[in-house]
């Protein structure tokens, strides 16, 4: 289902004169309301009359995280406290947290691109969906649970930390649709599996995002569950979950490009790249009003298509995620997503054992150390075939990161899960 | 003839092996053997116990990586030259012992259970030079 067609079924001319009108108010916006953009403006000798019209982007400068880490807590803030309705912030690992604003009419335009994915998602009012991302601070629950209450939906808050309410009330309320983390959606699978309670549930569908997972991560949720599983994505600095999300269809990430103008920069010259080649996710908000952002980094290695998709929406899709450029591990002088291992993984064949990677330094040498935990199916009476796992899994993740890695087998359950964010790496060299 | 051993993934940290016992204790299950393989990292337990499907079903709910594997465990009287004699007999079908250990059956006689590479057949020509076998009934008896 389409919720709303005339803007997700536009033209692209219709598409870039929504864009360029939109903008050219953004930035007007942006110029006359914060001053951190204004000297950043003056500094490059531009005034928004430069700017009139989406192909005028590029002369725009880029924001980046520490930009809103200079202006904490409410340095970019565009709208008057009085206007303010809501504040969100980053769990904020490093440094200070990153605080975000909205106006009503923010808080209206997010829980509208939200119902678009959980449409596209196919959730209709008829649905019940447990919203299981933390309530708080963090934009997953009130982004989520805003949105399919705007769709009409019967919303279950559950938040996190409580597997087996939530396992209970998915049973007992005939819950269709969910809201979480895809890690999280692994664990709750895993506890309906050891449960034998996998033919009591009625999901359909799943709408996952908040971390990077694979395709192959998708596919075995959606297999598990016998659901459809969704990547929605997005980020509290340009609104939260719902920038984008991919329909039924899965062929990219559907982005609400009438609100966030994406472009892909290459990581190095920050120049844009040709539609289909990788480079760093960049958006600009184009209606923003509590704190509008103009070309912000994503830091997100992705690709964009703006060809009409099979579902006949318009707008354009970015692809899977080839991992952030701030999870990205120097090993070694080596390049490793995290991703990348769960995808060599993954081609054990089945499903993704658990794993961790432990990153340390011995004699000024980086070491990795993949722990990967024994499910049944891998698990043999031999030591000769553990052996042999154990050398096959340290080949695959070879062949896919030309590093040397050490694989360790630990038992089942035995890494740490996280309600969140899952935690697949430990560099212990940050200690030294 | 086949009985069922029970194999258990086991990490080498301190504890985990009495972890195990413990469920099976619990569980009123009777250990009659054991072997346990062990490289650095990681073990594999091998039990044969009096109940190796519940003990599996037990371990499995505890989240346990486990499973039953079948072996051979063949009588064998206190004389000198038993044990020769009955890897002579699989040797000699060309058949590999992946593994074995002892198990304690009686005064008068001691058993070796054994993997052998093909059971089938190494059950077959044990059995034609008249070896007899300790069966399930017999281990849920010890």
């Amino acid at each position: 289902m389409i919720w709303n067609e005339s803007k997700e079924c536009m033209s692209r001319d219709e598409m870039q004169a929504l864009q360029s009108k939109r903008l050219v108010k953004a930035v007007n916006r942006v110029y006359h309301n914060v001053e951190y953009y204004r000297k950043k403006m003056q500094a490059l000798g531009i005034e928004p009359g430069d700017i009139r019209g989406i192909e005028d982007i590029t002369k725009l400068p880029f924001t980046t995280k520490d930009d809103l880490r200079d202006t904490y807590p409410f340095g970019l803030f565009a709208a008057p406290q009085s206007e303010i309705v809501r504040i969100h912030a980053s769990s904020g690992t490093t440094g200070k947290a990153t605080v975000v604003g909205y106006t009503r009419k923010d808080i209206d335009i997010w829980s509208e691109c939200v119902a678009r994915c959980l449409a596209g998602a196919g959730v209709t009012n008829k649905d019940t969906i447990q919203v299981a991302y933390g309530y708080g601070l963090f934009t997953g629950g009130l982004g989520a649970h805003y949105g399919a209450e705007n769709l009409g939906a019967t919303v279950v808050p559950m938040s996190t930390g409580n597997t087996k309410k939530l396992t209970t009330m998915m049973i007992d309320f005939g819950v269709t649709a969910i809201a979480c983390t895809p890690s999280y959606l692994l664990h709750i699978a895993e506890t309906l599996e050891e449960n034998g309670d996998l033919d009591k549930i009625k999901l359909k569908a799943a709408i996952c995002g908040a971390e990077p997972w694979t395709e192959q991560m998708r596919l075995q949720v959606e297999e598990k569950l016998h659901i459809n599983a969704h990547d929605i994505y997005g980020l509290s600095e340009i609104m939260g979950p719902g920038v984008a999300c991919d329909c039924i269809y899965h062929k990219g990430l559907h982005v609400h490009e009438d609100h966030f103008y994406p472009e892909i920069v290459s990581a190095e010259t920050l120049e844009p790249v040709a539609d289909g080649e990788t480079g760093e996710l960049v958006f600009t908000t184009l209606t923003k009003e509590g704190i509008p952002l103009i070309r912000y980094r994503t830091k997100d290695l992705t690709s964009i298509s703006r060809e009409k998709c099979e579902c006949g929406r318009t707008t354009a899709r970015i692809s899977r995620f080839k991992g952030r450029s701030d999870d990205m591990l120097i090993i070694r002088g080596v390049n490793v997503f995290p991703s990348q291992i769960e995808a060599a993984l993954l081609e054990m064949g089945g499903t993704t054992p658990y794993y961790m990677m432990i990153v340390d330094r011995v004699n000024n040498l980086d070491t990795l150390e993949v722990q990967v935990e024994v499910e049944e199916r891998f698990f043999s009476d031999e030591i000769r075939e553990l052996e042999n796992l154990t050398k096959k899994i340290a080949h695959v993740i070879q062949q896919a990161i030309g590093l040397a890695v050490k694989v360790k087998l630990v038992e089942p359950h035995s890494l740490e899960r996280s309600m969140g964010k899952a935690v697949h790496v430990i560099d212990k060299r940050k200690l030294v | 003839m086949f009985i069922k051993q029970l194999s258990i993934f086991i990490e080498n940290k301190a504890g985990r092996l009495q972890d195990m016992l413990a469920i099976l204790k619990d569980n009123d299950i009777n250990l009659a053997s054991l072997s346990l393989a062990d490289t650095s990292d990681y073990g594999v337990l091998r039990l044969l116990v009096s109940d190796p499907e519940k003990g599996k079903e037990v371990l499995k709910a505890a989240g346990v990586s486990c499973r039953t594997t079948d072996v051979l465990a063949i009588k064998m009287a206190h004389k000198v030259g038993q044990l020769q004699e009955v890897l002579g007999i699989i040797c000699e079908a060309e058949i590999n012992v992946e593994y074995m250990y002892a198990l304690a059956t009686g005064k008068d006689e001691a058993s070796i259970v054994i993997k052998p590479s093909d059971i089938a057949r190494a059950a077959e020509v044990l059995k034609k030079a008249g070896a007899s076998f300790v069966t399930q009934e017999d281990l849920a008896n010890i």
